[in-house]
């Protein structure tokens, strides 16, 4: 199956970009395809690569562009949501990439299910 | 709201050349959070691509479409202008819980925009037929 997946929650306030993680990564492993990752509200903050979490603790943002590395799935930040939030590409961790929304309507389209992780 | 997407022509660039049924399901109160604000974006944009949107007030969210907003008080933008720009992008499927509505005490005639009300079975069966359904 095509999936979408929709990120709504920055790491570690809630599980939500866990939960997405571990679902698409469980998905590709069973041989599903990801059409693309987008992330909105808060969301967008799980793409600051500055973000340094203590080094005991999963790294969120690492995760995501490992995952993109391992895979070449597409994990798109709006572009929107992302300067209310101040993240530009000076920040932009590996494998991300800053696009409108216009992604999420096309990933809605394309995709065989758009699943959504959030509050 | 200055900062809304231009209405599309019918035959601009902005089209996957595919319809698909998306619903909103707006179920938080217009302020206190992002989420109404960002959420009606979200909308817009399915309308500028030309889908087939459906948008759903449920819960808390049945406050987002209250007439005479007034959040300029405590600093907030008043968006709530913008559900009755929607009508120009298309969007006129709008519909509101009965329940969420009753609960809160309000009817119809305290909303900005012109809705449909329907009770949970019906908003159940209006979702179970969508193929994009995007909570917030």
């Amino acid at each position: 199956m095509k999936f979408g997946v929709l990120v709504n929650e920055g790491p570690f306030t809630h599980q939500c970009s866990d939960s997405a993680y571990q679902f698409t990564k469980a998905a590709l492993e069973k041989g599903h395809e990801i059409f693309r990752v987008f992330f909105y509200y808060d969301g967008v903050n799980n793409a600051n690569k500055l973000a340094e979490p203590p080094s005991d603790d999963r790294n969120l943002t690492a995760n995501w562009s490992a995952l993109a590395e391992e895979h070449g799935i597409d994990l798109v930040v709006c572009v929107a949501a992302a300067l209310r939030r101040g993240l530009n590409d000076d920040i932009l961790a590996p494998g991300f990439r800053i696009s409108g929304l216009g992604q999420l309507i096309e990933a809605g389209i394309q995709a065989d299910r758009l699943v959504t992780f959030g509050d | 709201m200055s900062d809304l997407p231009p209405i599309p022509p019918d035959d601009d660039e902005d089209d996957f050349g595919v319809v698909k049924k998306f619903c909103y399901v707006n179920r938080k109160a217009p302020y206190g959070t992002v989420y109404a604000l960002e959420s009606l974006e979200m909308v817009l944009i399915a309308a500028a691509f030309d889908q087939d949107v459906s948008v759903v007030f449920m819960d808390d969210g049945v406050y987002q479409i209250k007439s005479d907003q007034a959040p300029e008080a405590a600093g907030m933008k008043n968006f709530s202008k913008t559900y009755r720009a929607l009508e120009g992008y298309d969007v006129e499927k709008l519909y509101v819980s009965k329940e969420s509505m009753e609960e809160r005490g309000l009817t119809t005639d305290d909303f900005l925009v012109d809705v449909e009300v329907l009770d949970h079975a019906a908003l159940s069966a209006l979702m179970a037929e969508q193929e994009v359904v995007i909570t917030s």
